[in-house]
């Protein structure tokens, strides 16, 4: 086996330095009867060679969204990532280091997170960030359960222009942990009143920009109504990119900023690993759940950077800490910081330009097709289309034709009556042949 | 002349008359090492002998402070809260975390003196 | 001196100077941060501005700029190729973190991984376009069933520990479907847990019954039916244990807990240990997760991102968490909503760390069954190894008994010599080691906990051995200077974790204007 390098004769001396005359006896304590005898159901071990064939063909029924004109958002999202990206992250002091426990010889994975603890703060107009979370809708979860924590009340709203996987999180979360949650109805156009949901026992409401359905959302005038009641506002995004040209949660006076992180750095991977962007302000910090790089010196007065305030953590406070959170997405987190390091502001400025220009041209496509209606009246790079078809099936008939049209809302929220619903996103990968490929499947399909 | 009476946990309680000043013992801070933040109980809060009223950190370890006696917290240290460190340098004065009205003084009975805390160091070993 | 004069020997100097102008030393550099050097003017990326035209953002649209500098990429991957040599790795060395393990990463999985059909797929494509990405889920989930002999898996969990939330939400589950939610309210975990397992019970408001363990460094079938009773849901055991020993009262306490009504929650973290030997479904586990980062090597990333796949018996299966794959005529497809099931409902969104499933797969189908069991007979061969070439210098809480996959090690032969475990772990990094894992598990005092996998060679385990030897016996002979002034040849001394925590600098922030 290609990976175990003891050969039968060092494995003889070492069970002799044991003590023992065969390795079974180090497994005397498994119960008898409890112990496999001969080998497990499965088949024998592969070459390389062999691994890649079996795979490379499983892999081979799939389509790759870089095959065919793709227009699906959602959460997750088809980005040009810059080939410096992978090879970075693949370099093994990166990819094959374990949590920065020693931090003496962890600096790098220490300076790139205290980076990106610094660049997501920025990105979010907040004043701290953590180190990552598993990805947004996690992170979601775990910033409603702060929001609880720091406002001492159990109940949270939850926007209906939240992506509704993500609050199906929260809410499974919610009734496990026996707390309140209020789930506003599904708002394809932005038509809910929140502010007059929240009450005083209300700890936090959860509001979504854009929302999931495309549009834009001015969140202040919730965060003012919320923390006239002394509530909270979480901030939620999906697409980081949306952030080059859109106002921040900072700016709308958020409390807590959950995003993904997904849409810098990192491949769709049919949906994880992902990053969780995850920022509050600074008088909250000891509430924030996930690990911190903090700066400090060494011993010879040099800028070092280390883990810090773990003291929040579940390996010092076991059942009393902020969360069960143990592994974080440093990898993840790593990628997303190349991509935006190679950015920086005027290149995430332009790519939010390009991603919007993308979107509106295919918004002004789409609508002169008969048949078809944009809801949105703003959007950044999604918008939602009505079409008299059912969406499911309209989505599946042009997958047949070679197009990726968008996700069925009723994928997401069956039954809602919302079955005549598709949202539609474009990025900057999309062409002029995509775009036209796609209102022309579309008008056969609605034929 | 104040008196002063402390917990298993390593709390004291300095009895200065209806009032009780509570803080962690000198060994309770060199066990800890440096103290990195502390937080008291809000004032107006009642506690009871025996609750977590306070939490102390040090870099590996937190730690809950808990109520030697019972009653109303009527002040709270908030030096120690910018300055952590004051516990470490003088836990039993500047490093004091609050100050209770004592709801019943025979409970201070329970509590060890100066001189059976320190027999009681001994068998910690 | 060569015929060019150029010398070909170094001079010898008595009195090295140690400061250089730059701060660098050579190949360990002081690499600034971007916010340092960045410039706000420059991008990396190469984006055409796109001709006017009608913006539709509305209202949000932002004003300002961003404190985002940018690098070119040249500057990029010289800042990040040098901050990554300040780093250890396993490629570069043995990694002998204790409960982490920390084995080989064959690049063959990071190739498969980055497949465009499983890594350029989008988790919502209608279903019929992704079923090569399905296959691999199923493939994964039907080797994790035959391993551990369980009755189903779920495998959305993000790691391990959203793992264990995911087991113990489908154990409240199953106790609310059974009338008890009100009364089984209570979780046993013993005191030498990892720290997610009570964190992760009290989260979903369970309260923590302590369980110690015995001389032995094993949970008591006694101790366990002293503390069960009826208001107790579940207990929370890792086996292998966190002390390195398989607990070896497991199948009776599982059926003690059976027949007080709780169901057994075994952290799978050490199940590199027993792959191939013996099935936890075998022992009365009804849920177990399982850390791919750990058994089926997926890098660790500098913490991340994992893979916590939950494996169920049948009697908490019917409450796994969506989506969970379903076969019929059609090929492969999701079952992403569960409102009529007893499903507890949705743990992230989309389908679990697909990434990650393809590298542990990958590593599956290279080991096979052979593989695999020489694998966990070489993990706990090596640990043992090390155990019997240490027990002499170093002192073991457990004595002589055989380890499973790691090595316990406290510091009560430290204990003349004025020195504490961190200050030896400190002192192996200048011996170009990477220390176990240490003051973990918290029931013994001064832990080390070594576990050197399977991918070590018996010429690494032995310069190992004979390296940690020597510095037991630099201990014992009063060498202190080496071990108190530990690391001097890293890239940096040891840290001030005092300083980071009073004084929290959790960001950059632009320097203050000079007064003056």
């Amino acid at each position: 086996m290609r990976y175990l390098p003891l050969d039968p004769s060092e494995r003889k001396a070492m069970l002799s330095r044991i003590g023992v005359c065969d390795v079974d006896a180090l497994f005397d304590d498994i119960p008898s009867g409890k112990r496999i005898e001969g080998l497990l159901d499965m088949p024998p071990g592969m070459s390389e060679m062999a691994v890649e064939r079996k795979l490379s063909a499983m892999a081979s029924r799939s389509v790759a969204a870089g095959s065919v004109p793709f227009f699906l958002g959602a959460g997750a999202y088809k980005r040009h990532i810059p080939a410096t990206v992978d090879h970075l992250i693949q370099r093994s002091e990166f990819l094959t280091s374990y949590t920065p426990y020693q931090p003496e010889i962890a600096q790098g994975t220490l300076q790139a997170l205290f980076e990106f603890q610094t660049q997501v703060a920025a990105l979010t107009g907040m004043e701290v960030a953590n180190a990552s979370m598993y990805d947004a809708s996690t992170g979601c979860g775990e910033a409603m359960l702060m929001a609880h924590r720091l406002t001492k009340r159990r109940k949270a709203i939850l926007s209906g222009g939240l992506h509704p996987q993500y609050a199906d999180v929260a809410a499974t979360l919610a009734r496990m942990a026996g707390d309140s949650i209020m789930r506003l109805a599904p708002d394809p156009t932005a038509r809910e009143t929140i502010a007059a949901e929240i009450d005083d026992e209300t700890s936090c409401v959860i509001a979504q920009s854009p929302d999931f359905f495309g549009s834009p959302r001015d969140l202040a005038p919730i965060a003012a109504a919320a923390h006239a009641r002394g509530a909270l506002l979480i901030a939620v995004f999906t697409d980081p990119v949306a952030l080059g040209a859109l106002r921040s949660p900072g700016e709308m006076d958020a409390d807590i900023a959950v995003g993904e992180g997904q849409g810098l750095g990192n491949a769709l991977s049919f949906g994880g690993p992902y990053v969780g962007l995850f920022a509050t302000r600074t008088k909250n910090v000891r509430q924030m759940p996930g690990r911190l790089a903090g700066e400090t010196v060494d011993a010879d007065g040099r800028r070092s950077f280390v883990l810090t305030l773990s003291t929040r953590e579940q390996h010092i406070r076991r059942e009393k800490a902020t969360s069960n959170i143990c592994t974080n997405s440093g990898l993840c987190a790593l990628a997303f910081s190349i991509h935006l390091t190679l950015l920086g502001d005027l290149g995430l400025r332009r790519l939010a330009r390009v991603n919007h220009n993308n979107a509106v041209r295919l918004a002004e496509r789409l609508s002169a097709v008969r048949g078809v209606e944009i809801l949105n009246e703003h959007f950044f790079n999604e918008f939602t289309m009505r079409t008299r078809r059912p969406a499911a099936e309209l989505i599946e008939a042009l997958a047949q034709r070679g197009v990726i049209g968008g996700l069925p809302v009723s994928r997401v929220l069956p039954g809602a009556g919302l079955d005549d619903l598709t949202v539609v996103a474009s990025t900057e990968v999309n062409t002029d042949e995509d775009r036209a490929a796609y209102a022309g499947a579309l008008v056969e399909c609605l034929r | 002349m104040a008196q002063i009476r402390y917990t298993k946990d390593h709390e004291y309680i300095r009895i200065e008359g209806a009032e009780g000043v509570i803080g962690i013992s000198e060994h309770a801070q060199s066990q800890l090492g440096d103290v990195v933040f502390a937080e008291p109980p809000p004032v107006g809060k009642m506690v009871k002998a025996g609750d977590p009223a306070a939490v102390v950190e040090s870099v590996k370890a937190a730690s809950d402070v808990f109520a030697p006696a019972s009653g109303e917290v009527i002040a709270v240290n908030s030096d120690v809260e910018g300055t952590p460190g004051l516990i470490n340098e003088d836990a039993l004065g500047r490093g004091w975390l609050f100050r209770i009205r004592l709801a019943d003084p025979g409970e201070l009975d329970a509590l060890m003196d100066e001189a059976a805390y320190s027999e009681y160091l001994k068998t910690l070993g | 001196m060569n015929a060019q004069g150029r010398p070909t020997r170094p001079e010898s100097f008595s009195d090295v100077a140690l400061e250089t102008f730059t701060g660098n030393r050579a190949l360990d550099m002081n690499e600034a941060l971007i916010f340092e050097t960045g410039r706000f003017d420059v991008s990396g990326v190469d984006i055409e501005e796109p001709a006017p035209f009608h913006s539709r953002l509305g209202p949000c649209e932002r004003e300002g700029a961003l404190d985002l500098p940018g690098l070119t990429e040249p500057e990029a991957v010289r800042h990040y190729v040098r901050l990554s040599r300040n780093n250890y790795s396993i490629d570069a060395g043995i990694y002998p973190l204790g409960s982490c393990t920390m084995k080989h990463n064959p690049r063959l999985n990071e190739k498969m991984a980055r497949l465009p059909g499983f890594a350029d797929v989008h988790p919502l494509q209608p279903t019929s376009t992704a079923q090569g990405a399905l296959e691999a889920i199923e493939a994964l989930a039907e080797a994790l069933l035959t391993m551990t002999g369980m009755s189903a898996v779920a495998m959305s969990p993000k790691a391990g520990a959203h793992g264990e939330l995911c087991g113990m939400m489908a154990i409240k589950a199953a106790v609310d479907a059974r009338g008890e939610g009100e009364v089984r309210r209570v979780v046993l975990v013993p005191d030498s847990a990892h720290g997610t397992n009570p964190a992760t019970a009290a989260l979903i408001g369970f309260s923590v019954r302590p369980v110690a363990a015995g001389e032995d460094g094993n949970v008591s079938l006694k101790a366990v039916e002293a503390a069960l009773g009826s208001d107790v849901a579940a207990i929370m055991l890792t086996n292998p244990n966190t002390c390195g020993l398989f607990e070896r009262q497991i199948a009776d306490i599982a059926d003690a807990v059976h027949e007080a009504g709780g169901y057994f929650y075994c952290d799978g973290a050490n199940f590199n240990a027993i792959v191939g030997k013996t099935r936890p479904g075998d022992l009365g586990v009804d849920a177990m997760h399982i850390n791919l980062h750990k058994t089926f090597s997926t890098p660790h990333g500098g913490g991340g991102p994992g893979g916590g796949p939950v494996t169920l018996s049948s009697r908490l299966a019917p409450y796994a968490p969506a989506p969970f794959l379903a076969r019929d005529a059609d090929g492969l497809r999701l079952v992403e909503h569960a409102q009529d099931s007893r499903s507890f409902g949705r743990m992230s969104a989309f389908h679990g760390q697909m990434g990650m499933f393809v590298r542990a797969l990958s590593f599956i189908l290279s080991h096979g069954c052979d593989g695999l069991r020489q694998a966990a007979e070489d993990a706990v061969l090596s640990a043992n190894y090390v155990r019997a070439s240490l027990n002499d210098v170093m002192s073991a809480p457990f004595g002589d008994r055989v380890c499973m996959h790691e090595a316990l090690f406290d510091d009560r032969w430290l204990k003349d010599t004025g020195l504490t475990t961190l200050d030896f772990a400190k002192a192996m990094i200048d011996e170009g080691y990477h220390p176990m894992t240490v003051y973990f598990p918290l029931v013994v005092h001064g832990a080390m906990l070594i576990e050197p996998t399977e991918s070590e060679s018996k010429a690494s385990l032995d310069l190992f051995i004979m390296t940690l030897r020597d510095l037991a016996f630099a201990a014992r002979a009063g060498d202190r200077e080496r071990f108190l002034r530990a690391p001097i040849f890293a890239p940096r001394r040891r840290l001030d974790e005092t300083r980071a925590a009073r004084h929290s600098v959790l960001r950059w922030t632009k320097p203050a204007p000079f007064e003056g």
